[in-house]
């Protein structure tokens, strides 16, 4: 494992008017880890997403992106980033192929290369017989793995997921997260993921951070987290305990209207 | 499977090619993506093609017949045909920054904005493609004026520099769309407000009659518009009226420089 960290935040805040979204958060995730951030909608997790990735400007503190300052550095971030929003987010009116075709131009894919980069992504994401069909006739996990493939054809180092899996039947998860633990195995890269699923993030993670109104309540690789509790503790009885409060129960009264939209809009997409 | 395929040396170069290199290739992006989109769907082509029809067929031929209007030795029909293939692009453009707010409502704006494109570039993109959109609208225009027996130019230099101010019209009214989406982040705002934009822009022009037969308040408001500057350039190229291209090049060269600026400053927002 490199020494430098894939994701470096320090004091990290972050405020829209009078409401902290993020409040003082401290967070490094090692190269080559899969790093889950727990929490309710409202608890900060794709706001910090968001600042880490450049969408949202960096108020307080200090993040860095494979050594690059998210500030200063942006498009040195954004070459070495895989980012999968929260939306269904491919272009319906194009095929497959010419969703991948399009970020591959916007990485800057040498000319030379991109087609067959273009075929492997597909192909690698189990896609290559529907790659000339358009995408709205995509299931909603094709469409997820859709985005996988966009996502990756520049060799990202760090790939972002946020709610990766929201909405989608048990199958279709499966088959994503099958093939990014293909991709991590076989490319050495980072990922940090958003989930709500606790049993996902136990199965998946290397470790996680439980976030809770924009602070980390904890962190650690699952199993700890569970057996410092005591026997027979799931991560879901982790997170009560350090946040008082159940996911389900947080996540009806905490999450601002235009995330609890975002949340349903996705979910009625792909179901 | 191929995911070795994908596991050659990552991020290569933390730079990547340089700004001057960047921008072209990113604008070339959008316009290949947009007709990619045009071939895959024909429909809005025949359907935007019915306005410019209606306005060249009824109010044309009629208007051509009544003399109303004082355009000289020029036919109406003839003075009107650039003023409707420039109003065909602005009818397009205008309401371009909807697609925007669809982007972002969708996540794929939020996407491209993790990518390496700056600001800048995106929107230089997006106005161009915009003006794709535009220049198959201008086809159907163009042809259907031969058909109704305009004297359009035959000369292939002229012809070139229609696409080029159809382009950069398109390209100015889509960054004005692009900018109100900034400011106003809904779909309905910017649709009440395009609605509310476009005639004006289209009545203070010289698109349906000549400047000079304008009230002097009107005129003022036709000065400001670049409409005006690009129907006076397509006049002059397509039916030969005397026109100052220098000045019309320049203004919509200014105004999409302007507008790339200012709806570049304000797409941040959107994705917030």
């Amino acid at each position: 494992m490199s020494a430098l960290p894939a994701v470096a935040a320090r004091g990290l805040r972050h405020r829209f008017g009078d409401f902290s979204a993020v409040d003082g958060v401290d967070l490094t995730v090692s190269q080559s880890e899969v790093f889950g951030l727990l929490g309710p909608n409202g608890a900060g997790k794709t706001t910090l997403i968001r600042v880490l990735n450049t969408l949202l400007p960096l108020q307080e503190g200090s993040v860095h992106v494979l050594g690059h300052d998210v500030q200063r550095e942006k498009m040195a971030v954004r070459r070495a980033l895989g980012y999968v929003p929260q939306q269904l987010s491919v272009e319906a009116a194009l095929t497959g192929r010419e969703n991948v075709a399009w970020f591959a131009r916007l990485f800057d894919v040498p000319r030379a290369e991109r087609k067959r980069r273009v075929a492997d992504a597909l192909d690698s994401m189990g896609l290559a017989d529907a790659a000339d069909r358009l995408a709205a006739t995509y299931s909603g996990g094709m469409i997820r793995r859709l985005e996988l493939a966009q996502a990756l054809i520049n060799r990202p180092a760090l790939l972002v997921l946020d709610e990766p899996t929201i909405g989608l039947d048990p199958v279709a998860r499966d088959g994503v997260w099958q093939r990014v633990e293909e991709m991590r195995k076989t490319t050495g890269m980072t990922v940090l993921l958003t989930t709500h699923y606790m049993e996902e993030a136990e199965a998946l993670c290397d470790r996680v951070a439980l976030m809770h109104l924009g602070t980390i309540r904890a962190t650690g690789a699952p199993d700890e987290l569970c057996r410092e509790l005591g026997p027979g503790a799931t991560l879901e009885d982790v997170f009560r305990r350090h946040t008082g409060n159940t996911l389900d129960g947080a996540e009806l009264g905490k999450g601002g209207l235009r995330e609890v939209r975002r949340t349903r809009r996705t979910a009625g997409r792909v179901g | 499977m191929r995911s070795a395929a994908l596991a050659g040396p990552r991020v290569a170069s933390a730079d990547g090619p340089a700004v001057w290199r960047r921008i072209p290739s990113r604008a070339s992006t959008f316009c290949i993506v947009e007709l990619q989109k045009l071939s895959h769907d024909r429909t809005e082509l025949f359907t935007r093609a019915v306005q410019p029809i209606l306005w060249l067929l009824i109010f044309g031929e009629t208007f051509n017949r009544l003399h109303a209007i004082p355009t000289g030795d020029v036919p109406y029909l003839d003075f009107l045909a650039p003023g409707i293939i420039a109003q065909s692009g602005l009818f397009v453009a205008i309401f371009y920054g909807i697609q925007i707010i669809w982007e972002r409502d969708a996540g794929v704006l939020t996407k491209l904005l993790v990518t390496p494109t700056p600001r800048s570039a995106l929107i230089l993109g997006k106005s161009f493609a915009a003006g794709i959109r535009a220049l198959a609208q201008v086809v159907v225009v163009f042809v259907l004026a031969l058909i109704l027996g305009v004297g359009l130019t035959s000369n292939p230099l002229d012809m070139l520099g229609t696409l080029a101010v159809v382009m950069l019209g398109s390209a100015f009214f889509s960054c004005l769309s692009m900018t109100i989406a900034g400011i106003v982040l809904k779909r309905d705002r910017l649709m009440g407000i395009g609605q509310m934009i476009t005639m004006p822009l289209f009545f203070a022009s010289n698109a349906l009659y000549p400047v000079a037969i304008m009230p002097s308040w009107l005129r003022v408001l036709a000065r400001v518009n670049p409409l005006s500057y690009e129907v006076d350039a397509l006049r002059g190229m397509l039916i030969g009226s005397p026109a100052n291209l220098g000045l019309d090049f320049g203004v919509l060269v200014a105004a999409v420089a302007l507008g790339i600026t200012a709806a570049s400053s304000l797409v941040d927002r959107l994705a917030r």
